[in-house]
């Protein structure tokens, strides 16, 4: 069942983007070098960017449509974004980050889901420190959990590891496994590296200079298919 | 030393008075206004810009002068607030509230703009993806962060009122127990013979308000920033 449906275009200055791709649940990877245009399409579907015309639906649910002039704020969609550098409030603590979701979406505090988040994250002993006493990869476990408590239709992970370094990504990568397998949100995983979304991503659209290359298995990641498709 | 006089201490009290209200009525507008420079490109910025400033560099005569016209009994302004909504400014407290107010503004918009625009607006962004409507996200995010600045315009402000002079004796002149502030009290006791002693009194008074603002504001800013140091 197709639960994302992106089909938009945007330019900025002397970029342009055309991008086409439909998801179903599961992890799906938007792979392609920087400057593909990755974090542009993930901004669009957020609502953080407006795209110059086409549409984007979100479980049968049009979030933009340049043609009915639909364009949903960013504070209704109920999309989690995991963003590159975590972007924590430096001035709540790591349990006010975690329930800052929640509060704001008017989601009914809920111990168990709390608990269970905590635990499925491992970030339950920092509760009450405050996220600069953090550490990168520990940042980014709550910034997960934060967008998961606001109990997500779609949770989009913006090169989650890319801000850290390679023990802190194996340490974090295992979460995001577990994350895909037990919580049954559908997810948008950008990144540039073959490597970590052979782990992770169940579905890959494959992007190069703001186009689609192509979408479909994990065999896409392989540069010798991209070959073949051009 | 400071056996105060009961005509002292009315100047003190009001000097508080004047300058808390001037600096509480000015804060909704600074915060506004601070928001507005710092955040929105508009026709005529430029200009509004330069007019928030202009009490800052224009004779504080000057801004008296234009207050009385606009706002005394028979000022656009004052005569239209006086008749609808009873409140009159001139010759009365809230006239010298008014000064005060208008003479700070400029201190206090000048920070908290520098604090809004040294903020991450990426934060806003993730705020808003968390669910935060553009209110929520300022009363949530951007105020909370931008607090240091925030309390640096207050006590700018304050300070500026409470040793408002010019403005406000052209305004709302120099009425003991109405209008008679700490600064008109030490000028007018300076113009009697016999004066220094009670002068020199009020200028230590007005020394140690001066000096307990400014560690009550270090105290505050130091307080905002620990938030963001941790634990």
């Amino acid at each position: 069942m197709i639960v994302l449906a992106v089909d938009v275009e945007r330019r900025l200055g002397a970029f342009q983007i055309t991008a086409r791709f439909e998801a179903e649940g599961g992890v799906t990877a938007l792979f392609g070098p920087s400057g593909a245009g990755k974090t542009t399409i993930a901004n669009m579907i957020a609502g953080l960017l407006t795209p110059d015309r086409g549409s984007i639906s979100l479980d049968g649910t049009v979030l933009f449509d340049a043609a009915a002039r639909i364009d949903m704020p960013v504070h209704r969609r109920r999309i989690g974004y995991v963003f590159q550098d975590g972007r924590l409030f430096p001035h709540l603590s790591v349990r006010q980050n975690l329930d800052y979701g929640r509060r704001m979406s008017g989601v009914a505090r809920d111990a168990d889901e709390f608990a269970r988040i905590a635990a499925l994250l491992d970030i339950g002993h920092l509760l009450e420190r405050r996220p600069r006493m953090l550490s990168g990869g520990e940042r980014q476990r709550v910034a997960v959990g934060r967008a998961l408590l606001m109990r997500p239709r779609l949770l989009i992970l913006d090169e989650p590891l890319a801000s850290l370094d390679l023990a802190h990504k194996r340490e974090i990568l295992p979460y995001l496994v577990r994350l895909r397998d037990e919580a049954s949100v559908p997810m948008v995983y950008v990144s540039h590296t073959p490597a970590e979304l052979r782990r992770i991503a169940t579905k890959v659209v494959r992007l190069d200079a703001g186009r689609v290359l192509g979408s479909g298995g994990l065999d896409l990641l392989d540069e010798r298919e991209i070959d073949a498709i051009r | 030393m400071l056996d105060l006089t009961p005509a002292e201490w009315t100047a003190i009290l009001l000097s508080l008075r004047v300058a808390l209200v001037a600096t509480a009525c000015a804060l909704p507008f600074g915060i506004a206004l601070g928001w507005l420079l710092a955040r929105r490109e508009f026709w005529g910025k430029t200009l509004l810009d330069g007019i928030t400033f202009l009490p800052l560099v224009l004779p504080p005569v000057v801004t008296g002068y234009l207050l009385l016209i606009s706002f005394g009994r028979r000022g656009p302004i004052g005569a239209f607030l006086a008749d609808h909504f009873g409140i009159v400014f001139s010759f009365r407290w809230t006239g010298a509230a008014l000064s005060c107010g208008v003479m700070g503004f400029p201190l206090m918009v000048r920070p908290i703009r520098l604090a809004l625009e040294a903020i991450d607006r990426r934060l806003e962004d993730a705020a808003a993806t968390l669910g935060a409507n553009g209110f929520l996200v300022f009363l949530t995010v951007t105020l909370p962060l931008a607090l240091p600045g925030v309390i640096a315009g207050v006590v700018l402000c304050f300070a500026r009122a409470l040793g408002e002079f010019g403005a406000t004796i052209t305004f709302v002149s120099n009425i003991p127990g109405e209008t008679q502030t700490i600064s008109a009290a030490i000028y007018t006791l300076l113009q009697v013979p016999g004066g220094e002693a009670a002068a020199g009194r009020l200028v230590l008074i007005a020394i140690a308000l001066a000096l307990a603002a400014l560690i009550a504001s270090e105290w505050f800013a130091r307080r905002a920033g620990m938030r963001f140091q941790g634990e």
